[in-house]
């Protein structure tokens, strides 16, 4: 644990190092693509003169530089399973960004969505000491967490305090100052199987460079998908990627759960592939430019080219109808959107008090997905884009760069993570020599 | 499974290979990407001058074509200096100037030093102020002003003539060359030049029995006229005694009488002192009135 804290905490002061710089690089490492940006951090700009947010969300301390995104190799379900691969691709994705940018960048901040993340609720209470509640008070009252046993082999990526309570007072968002006798937390904990992260970890540093960060890429997406008064009152943010379909839980700005499902768009497209005994690669063009979910009368005369490069005439020049096609799509769609359903239902959503549900990523765009989704999912679905950034190219727009984006604006305005906050100082080892030395170290 | 073997790598692969990589961010790096763009030029710059400059034959040939291209240049007839004119100076005096001037024409106006001609030049006693340039068309203009003597000094090593501030100007032969000049003696007198000039202004109606102003000891001055009369002004105002004594002689005729010495040293004291002959004739009178009494 106080290892994990440590590393933390040592890629926090790497991105500040990187602010400092002012060029950090943003890598999303997904199942179908790898998307690297690179950013420009110049300050936050002025708010306007009647003091009010202004565009882009107060969101326009940073600027994007450089693009890219490459066919991601050798990831799964969002894991890394054949490094050489992943890092000849990452190579590919951060050089042509590099090139774009016209800089080179030495940080970076990743994201993945896979190694089965799992999400925990924590509470503690503790008296205070005196009155008021001091930042060394908040750094207690998380210390005093009561951590479950999450398992060998799991580590915590995320561990954020959502709420605070002080005395009879709930739903603080930062109490420091306050007077009271008793201050509460509640803490949202996020765990991953250590070994993907620590393959992703070797991975960029087999590149080059210095991991300032790491993030799920459902918190991401969730960060940028969600407006602000979605993840003000509640909403879940969907993100269906290539190999897994991520979940993230909003409420009063904070991510509350996240999960992900082993499913996403390459199923489907393996479906295809199998069903209509196509190469997977056709497979992936008929349903990005005819796939859909919902058929129609029409559907049933749409005839589909569906190729092939067998060399028999007759085999390459089969046709299906679209309805066919959707018959394929459908029901594995249909499949991923239950298993989302009973995640949900799972962390208790139905009992939010707003249920807004937000779809992005790159398999959102299937025809007719919000349709098939509020039938499944409930009736507040929307399909979500991307906050729109500075500098972020129109191709980069779409929802499935919705963590890439997401991550950036993580970069750019980090949340309070439980690392943020030093260590109470009772829990020190008692030598003082080394806490002079650690306070030498963190002030010069 | 795919094979593990490196080296086989399909043609589509868009990925960069390591190498490739570390040099593209090398190449974005600043410093590095000024180094190549900036330092490296000049190192070859400076590698290829050092290796041509290795060989002491090569060196004497880069320092002998620049010598002579320098050459060339300044020997061009545009910057040839053919000829020296002075203006301002009388003849003797430009003949000193022609032998004392440190170069030899015709000689190309880079070698002309002008400021140590002109050095050299108001070195000259004679000269007061010189000055040097060269004129279009190949000329040394010497434009010279010369000091004008005003008096002449006599010393026991013979006659100089001094200008207005007491600058020796020149030695002259005989007195008789220069009679226009006052005349002044004296050790110091050449320092005084200025006052002497002034009391000789006061002087102007003693006219032609003037002889010359001689300084006593190297404080006051004496007037001499001839006669062997002599009028001693005090080291204060002598103009002003000067003056007095000449009041006095316009109404009583002090100098026209037998009178060797006017002593005007204390102003409120003016002493005459009489010839021998006077005193001698004064008492001879003094008895005859006195013995008539």
């Amino acid at each position: 644990m106080a290892d994990l804290y440590q590393s933390q905490r040592a890629m926090r002061q790497m991105r500040r190092a990187a602010m400092q710089r002012g060029v950090v690089a943003v890598l999303d490492v997904g199942s179908s693509k790898i998307a690297c940006l690179v950013l420009r951090f110049d300050g936050n700009g002025p708010l306007s003169e009647d003091n009010s947010i202004g565009s882009l969300a107060g969101q326009s301390g940073f600027r994007v530089i450089g693009a890219a995104t490459t066919r991601s190799r050798g990831v799964q379900f969002g894991e890394i399973t054949a490094m050489q691969e992943t890092e000849r691709a990452i190579r590919t994705a951060v050089q042509q960004a590099q090139k774009m940018a016209e800089v080179r960048v030495d940080h970076v901040i990743a994201c993945f969505s896979g190694a089965n993340p799992r999400s925990y609720g924590l509470d503690a209470t503790v008296d205070l000491e005196s009155q008021e509640v001091t930042e060394n008070e908040v750094a207690r009252v998380l210390a005093a967490c009561e951590v479950p046993d999450y398992g060998v082999g799991r580590e915590v990526l995320h561990a954020q305090p959502v709420n605070f309570a002080l005395d009879n007072r709930s739903g603080l968002a930062d109490p420091r100052g306050q007077i009271g006798h008793e201050l509460a937390v509640d803490m949202h904990m996020l765990t991953v199987d250590a070994s993907t992260v620590q393959n992703l970890v070797r991975c960029i540093q087999r590149c080059d460079l210095e991991l300032a960060g790491i993030a799920s890429s459902a918190y991401a997406a969730g960060f940028s998908a969600l407006v602000e008064d979605e993840q003000e009152l509640g909403a879940a943010c969907i993100d269906m990627g290539g190999g897994t379909t991520s979940i993230s839980v909003f409420m009063k700005k904070h991510m509350i759960y996240a999960d992900a499902v082993r499913m996403g768009g390459d199923h489907v497209t393996g479906d295809i592939s199998m069903g209509l005994g196509v190469p997977a690669a056709n497979a992936e063009r008929i349903k990005t430019m005819c796939g859909g979910v919902h058929a129609t009368g029409a559907d049933d005369r749409d005839m589909i080219d569906i190729g092939g490069e067998t060399g028999d005439w007759e085999h390459d020049r089969r046709t299906v109808s679209r309805a066919e096609l959707i018959g394929i799509m459908r029901p594995r769609v249909e499949e991923i959107l239950e298993e989302v359903r009973l995640r949900l239902d799972a962390a208790g959503f139905d009992q939010m008090p707003s249920q807004q549900i937000v779809l992005t990523g790159g398999s959102s765009q299937i025809m007719g997905l919000d349709g098939l989704a509020s039938r499944i999912l409930g009736h507040q679905v929307r399909l979500g884009r991307p906050l729109r950034v500075h500098g972020l190219p129109q191709s980069a727009t779409g929802p499935g760069f919705a963590s890439a984006v997401g991550l950036s604006l993580f970069a750019a305005h980090p949340q309070d993570e439980w690392w943020d906050f030093d260590v109470p100082v009772d829990r020190h080892p008692s030598n003082g020599l080394k806490r002079a030395m650690k306070w030498f170290r963190e002030n010069w | 499974m795919r094979s593990l073997m490196p080296g086989r790598r399909a043609a589509q692969d868009p990925a960069p290979s390591r190498l490739r990589y570390r040099i593209q961010r090398w190449m974005l790096t600043p410093g590095i990407r000024m180094g190549l763009k900036i330092g490296l030029p000049l190192c070859v710059m400076a590698a290829s001058a050092g290796a041509f400059l290795a060989s002491e034959q090569r060196r004497d040939t880069v320092a002998v074509f620049i010598a002579d291209t320098r050459a060339a240049i300044e020997e061009r007839p545009e910057f040839m200096v053919n000829v020296m004119a002075i203006d301002g100076a009388g003849p003797a005096v430009a003949q000193d100037i022609r032998e004392i001037v440190p170069v030899r024409l015709p000689d190309s106006s880079f070698d002309l030093d002008l400021e140590e001609i002109r050095a050299a030049v108001a070195g000259l006693d004679p000269v007061k102020s010189a000055e040097v340039r060269i004129r279009p068309g190949g000329v040394l203009q010497v434009d010279v002003i010369e000091r004008r003597p005003a008096v002449v000094w006599r010393t026991r090593d013979g006659l100089a003539l001094l200008d207005d501030s007491g600058i020796h100007v020149a030695e002259l032969g005989r007195r008789s060359s220069r009679g226009d000049l006052p005349l002044i003696a004296g050790r110091g007198a050449d320092a005084h030049v200025g006052e002497a000039l002034s009391i000789l202004r006061a002087a102007r109606p003693l006219d032609g029995r003037l002889r010359g102003l001689m300084r006593i000891g190297e404080r006051r001055w004496d007037v001499v006229l001839d006669r062997g009369q002599r009028i001693q002004l005090p080291a204060e105002a002598p103009e002003a005694a000067l003056e007095r004594v000449l009041a006095i002689s316009e109404v009583k005729d002090l100098l026209e009488r037998d009178v060797a010495v006017v002593d005007m040293r204390l102003s409120a004291r003016p002493t005459v002192r009489m010839s021998e002959n006077a005193v001698q004739e004064w008492w001879r009178i003094r008895k005859i009135n006195g013995s008539g009494q």
